[in-house]
């Protein structure tokens, strides 16, 4: 997402050494903000907070007792509950299964709008971009419950036989992942140099060629980033997947969420360690394919 | 950029699958709830469209306005809190060297990618009775009471006959915590696309020609990043306000909020209509709230997001 753009206006003197929390000697300067102490509290304390969570619960996965407050021993003896756990593994089959699917679909889609929008100039273009956005913007739960109302009244069979029973969740989850992937695709593009398409076609290549040489190869970075971006957007869905899943179909954020309704188990904090890790890999994928040293290129 | 008219072919094969997923899946969809925002229950199954208001006017008797009330202030607190934090952490981060800048920008916000689900059910475990900040009070209370007994007041139970756990979930509490922990992430974005794009010499020449450094903030940083804290608390304010995971699993029954309203509608009480015509409702506020940006962002130089 946020692009780091990177401004070297503001590496002052004293920017471009280490700045660590060590001390300084000297005066801290007017504009030195990154050596005042009290946006380094502000910015520590809200860091610790909001890692503290995620981490114990990473942590006491680990933990050898029920009542997993106090640190019994090590185990994995959870991960292996939580394997053999069928309807938990189940779930986690089909969410992977929506992920990669959504994924596939929505950057390809996604990728055809970013580049529609880039290239042609087309009567009420302001006004699409913005029909474009709309899944971004509007609140989760009502798109969840119009993908209830709509799949509720078309009939769309959410039974059938793996994966047509999670049919109407692929769909709902292309339909919010792909304007993501258009934005970040859309953004790559911003960069790229129109005359290299020119000298293409000057070479002789038609619009396939250009698009295959020329163009594919500039936004594979966009492209990659995208779809982890799609994925994890995938994975992590509650809401519209909630309202969008029949009976039959559970996936992991739903069957995770069913299970803490009741109490908060070692299992589940197994499951959800596994889902963070996924989560944390791709993304770091995504953010450094998205740096600017790789946007550069 | 060519206009569509040139290539034709090429501007439908690019645009059709986009537009025609869009329109099936999501406009259509929508389309749906709206209209059954107007109709009215015949029996457990069959709606008919009676083109009623019925429904809008329910959602505003008190018990409904209350709710919608209540979710528009604990929203506004939560994006209040958001901003009051998110804006130092944006600043610091901002003013960093660059190569700094991104792990720090990457450590703040690699949190928002994990699951919202998890997230949320990683703070239950946080504040339950038996949960982590419990355990620590529990451990203060006996260290406090054995030092009492240390110096020979043990008898008197100053700290109380036994610890007794504070009640930190399902409440306002625990929901404002939630929303914060949870949105803070969309705030510290826009605020740190804007005040990086800065331009520094404006707070320079402030405080050369003598302004103080809270003057400086209010008169030249602060309207000057405008646009980032306008897009920030439109980010953070419309997922507040239709959130339903965070007021289901943290906050008790005082602290509900719209989004669970609309999904008991949906679920248990199977009154679609109603629940349509709330959902719309929120849409409604949601539209407004993205028009006043691009109002306010019209009278603004463009910045970006």
């Amino acid at each position: 997402m946020a692009q780091a753009t990177m401004d070297n206006r503001n590496v002052s003197a004293a920017g471009a050494k280490a700045p660590q929390l060590a001390p300084a000697k000297s005066r801290v300067g007017p504009l030195e903000f990154h050596r005042r102490r009290w946006l380094w509290a502000v910015f520590g304390v809200t860091l610790a907070l909001l890692y503290m969570p995620i981490l114990s619960l990473m942590v006491f996965s680990f933990n050898n007792s029920r009542r997993n407050v106090v640190w019994q021993g090590f185990t994995t003896d959870y991960y292996i509950r939580a394997w053999n756990n069928a309807s938990l593994f189940e779930a986690f089959i089909n969410s992977l299964t929506i992920a990669v699917v959504a994924t596939i679909v929505s950057t390809i889609i996604g990728a055809m709008i970013a580049l529609m929008l880039w290239r042609f100039r087309f009567p009420f273009k302001p006004a699409y971009e913005g029909f474009m956005a709309l899944p971004i913007v509007v609140p989760e739960i009502c798109m969840g419950v119009a993908m209830l109302t709509f799949f509720g009244g078309i009939g769309w069979p959410s039974g059938g036989p793996w994966p047509l029973n999670l049919s109407a969740i692929m769909i709902a989850h292309i339909a919010f992942c792909f304007p993501f992937v258009a934005i970040v695709v859309r953004a790559r593009l911003a960069g790229f140099n129109r005359e290299l398409e020119e000298a293409s076609r000057d070479l002789g290549g038609n619009e396939w060629q250009t698009f295959r040489y020329v163009i594919v190869p500039f936004l594979k970075p966009g492209l990659v980033a995208g779809a982890l971006l799609a994925f994890t957007l995938s994975l992590d869905d509650f809401v519209i997947t909630f309202f969008t899943s029949g009976p039959n179909a559970i996936t992991f954020p739903v069957k995770i969420y069913s299970m803490v309704r009741f109490s908060v188990t070692p299992e589940v904090n197994a499951a959800s360690t596994v889902l963070i890790l996924i989560t944390v890999i791709a993304t770091i994928i995504a953010v450094r394919l998205q740096s600017p040293s790789a946007a550069a290129q | 950029m060519e206009s569509w008219r040139r290539n034709p072919l090429v501007f439908a094969v690019l645009a059709l699958p986009g537009t025609f997923w869009l329109v099936a899946f999501f406009l259509i969809p929508l389309g749906m709830v709206w209209i059954l925002s107007f109709g009215e229950k015949t029996s457990i199954l069959d709606i008919a469209i009676t083109w009623t208001l019925a429904n809008y006017q329910r959602a505003l008797e008190p018990i409904y306005l209350e709710i919608i009330w209540k979710s528009v202030w604990i929203s506004a607190i939560a994006t209040a809190l958001c901003l009051l934090l998110a804006y130092p952490i944006a600043f610091l981060i901002a003013f960093m060297p660059p190569r700094m800048k991104t792990l720090l920008l990457l450590a703040m916000i690699l949190p928002f990618w994990i699951n919202m689900l998890i997230r949320t059910y990683a703070l239950i475990a946080v504040f339950r009775r038996n949960g982590y900040v419990n355990a620590i009070l529990e451990w203060l209370w006996e260290l406090g009471n054995s030092l009492l007994m240390l110096v020979g007041l043990g008898d008197y139970h100053l700290l109380g006959e036994r610890f007794v756990p504070l009640p930190m979930l399902y409440n306002s509490f625990a929901l404002m915590v939630g929303l914060v922990y949870v949105f803070l992430p969309f705030m510290v974005l826009p605020l740190y696309a804007t005040i990086e794009r800065l331009d520094k010499s404006y707070l320079e020449a402030s405080l050369d020609l003598g302004a103080s450094q809270v003057r400086t903030f209010f008169s030249v940083t602060l309207p000057l990043t405008m646009p980032g804290v306008i897009s920030g608390i439109i980010l953070v304010f419309i997922p507040c306000l239709g959130a339903f995971l965070i007021p289901d699993l943290l906050g008790g029954t005082n602290a509900q909020m719209i989004g669970n309203v609309i999904t008991r509608q949906f679920k248990e009480a199977n009154d679609w209509p109603f629940g349509s015509a709330l959902s719309f409702l929120l849409m409604y506020v949601t539209f407004a709230a993205l028009a006043i940006r691009s109002l306010l962002a019209g009278r603004q130089p463009r910045t970006g997001y």
